[in-house]
């Protein structure tokens, strides 16, 4: 145990710059799969038949492959007409596919809403659209927090995936100082540790929100 | 003296599907007046409020407001909205948003009233209902007749020409009621049109100027409260009368 907090100590400088880079891959995939979540959840509510059988395609794709292939057909598909470094690539891929399921997540909780809410807004003269953003989403996005942040966190770990295609985010960091070492479990393990501190804070943000946002429900 | 027509309907007609929900529906509000809509569930009263607030679309007829023909081609539904409010059996509040804001929203929102004036009418609204202790509560917290208050609050806000009310009382306990009633009895003697769906027959015989009796998607019977109460023509209409009374 005190080899491993001697290592923890000697490579935490390393560690941290994987750890950044983690964080931004993290920070940069889900602020665009929220936004690819929530274009996609919209499409698969709307009257129109064709947009819905798009969003359909779109979570049956990246829902029936895995997502290290996604990954790499992105990479390498992406590669093949503009270069892009292995940072945006990951994001880019991590994005698609965390999309798909935050779509689902949206969907279902905007028809959660009770449709009396979307007739009263209505009945006010308010549109589709007014009533849309002013009454059902921020209903829905409350409801949605739980399953929202567990996708967060599903999403921080899938990261780890991108070290596939040279990323030096926590995993790639732990894989290269493993190799360099041939001490394979010392530095997983660090690299455990650091991913559960990470998921840990998330899990504390994501209950104070839902705590926060409980009182007026 | 014959009053402004505020609403006129003309041989509406509604299908769900296979289902005939209004049969050749002719209905006329004058202003200032309080039509009553009864009948068994599903005799399509409530169908023929939506349609007057185009939350439903007729299949055929016609339907006026003040006289002018409105069609969802040649009119923004959305205008017309504004100018007919309508309460809800279930209330219907924004549970995110507080008791004020509920009232403020639309008025901000689609008629760009400035905030600090809808704060004030908002308010005042409010106090006219009852509830200057509640401005910023959640609706959660509050009763079912306090709610239907803040609903009918809120429909107001939108200086609406006329009101609609499908059930206003259905969900409530029964002794809250009797608030609520009384709020729509005082909007009634202020002048209000208004076309109001409702089991409570206390209410239609005191406060209804003209009390209408549907059944099948027809208008089976029209006339003054004591008229239709009292002295029902059709064998129909004594029916439903004997079996709630």
């Amino acid at each position: 145990m005190s080899h491993f907090f001697d290592v923890f100590m000697v490579s935490y400088p390393i560690f941290l710059e994987g750890l950044k880079i983690t964080l931004y891959l993290s920070a940069a995939s889900l602020i665009m799969a929220f936004v690819i979540g929530l274009f996609f959840a919209i499409l698969k509510i709307s009257s129109i038949k064709p947009l819905q059988w798009i969003a359909d395609g779109y979570i049956w794709l990246i829902r029936g492959t895995p997502l290290i292939v996604q990954i790499f057909v992105l990479y390498y598909g992406i590669t093949e007409i503009i270069l892009i470094d292995a940072f945006w690539a990951g994001a880019i891929g991590l994005a698609i596919h965390s999309g798909a399921y935050i779509a689902e997540i949206i969907r279902g909780s905007i028809q959660s809403i009770a449709k009396g809410q979307m007739e009263a807004g209505r009945s006010l003269g308010m549109t589709k659209l007014q009533t849309m953003r002013r009454i059902i989403l921020p209903q829905a996005f409350r409801r949605a927090i739980p399953s929202l942040g567990n996708q967060f966190i599903i999403g921080i770990k899938d990261s780890s995936l991108v070290s596939f295609i040279g990323a030096q985010e926590l995993f790639g960091v732990s894989s290269s100082l493993g190799s360099n070492s041939f001490d394979f479990l010392t530095f997983y393990s660090i690299a455990a540790v650091y991913y559960l501190v990470i998921v840990l804070v998330l899990s504390v943000v994501v209950n104070r929100i839902e705590k926060r946002l409980a009182k007026s429900d | 003296m014959a009053n402004k027509l505020m609403v006129q309907v003309e041989q509406l007609n509604k299908s769900f599907g296979d289902l005939h929900v209004l049969r050749n529906v002719d209905l006329q509000v004058e202003e200032s007046n309080v039509v009553v809509l009864i009948g068994a569930s599903g005799s399509g009263k409530s169908t023929l409020l939506r349609c007057l607030n185009f939350l439903e679309i007729k299949d055929e007829g016609r339907i006026f407001l003040e006289g002018e023909q409105i069609e969802k081609e040649t009119h923004n539904l959305n205008e017309i909205r504004q100018r007919v409010g309508m309460v809800f059996q279930h209330f219907n509040l924004f549970p995110h948003k507080t008791v004020l804001e509920n009232v403020i929203e639309a008025p901000i929102l689609v008629k760009k009233t400035p905030k600090k004036q809808a704060i004030d009418d908002g308010k005042a609204l409010l106090d006219k209902v009852g509830l200057a202790d509640k401005y910023h509560v959640y609706p959660s917290t509050l009763s079912g007749g306090q709610k239907q208050r803040v609903a009918i609050a809120r429909s107001l806000a939108m200086k609406p020409e006329v009101m609609l009310f499908d059930e206003p009382t259905s969900a409530l306990d029964p002794e809250l009621v009797g608030e609520v009633l009384n709020t729509m009895k005082e909007l009634a003697d202020e002048g209000m049109t208004m076309v109001v769906v409702t089991h409570e027959m206390g209410f239609a015989r005191e406060v209804g100027d003209w009390v209408v009796y549907m059944h099948d998607g027809k208008i089976v019977e029209y006339g003054r409260p004591e008229e239709l109460f009292d002295q029902p023509k059709e064998q129909r209409t004594k029916e439903f009368l004997s079996s709630i009374l």
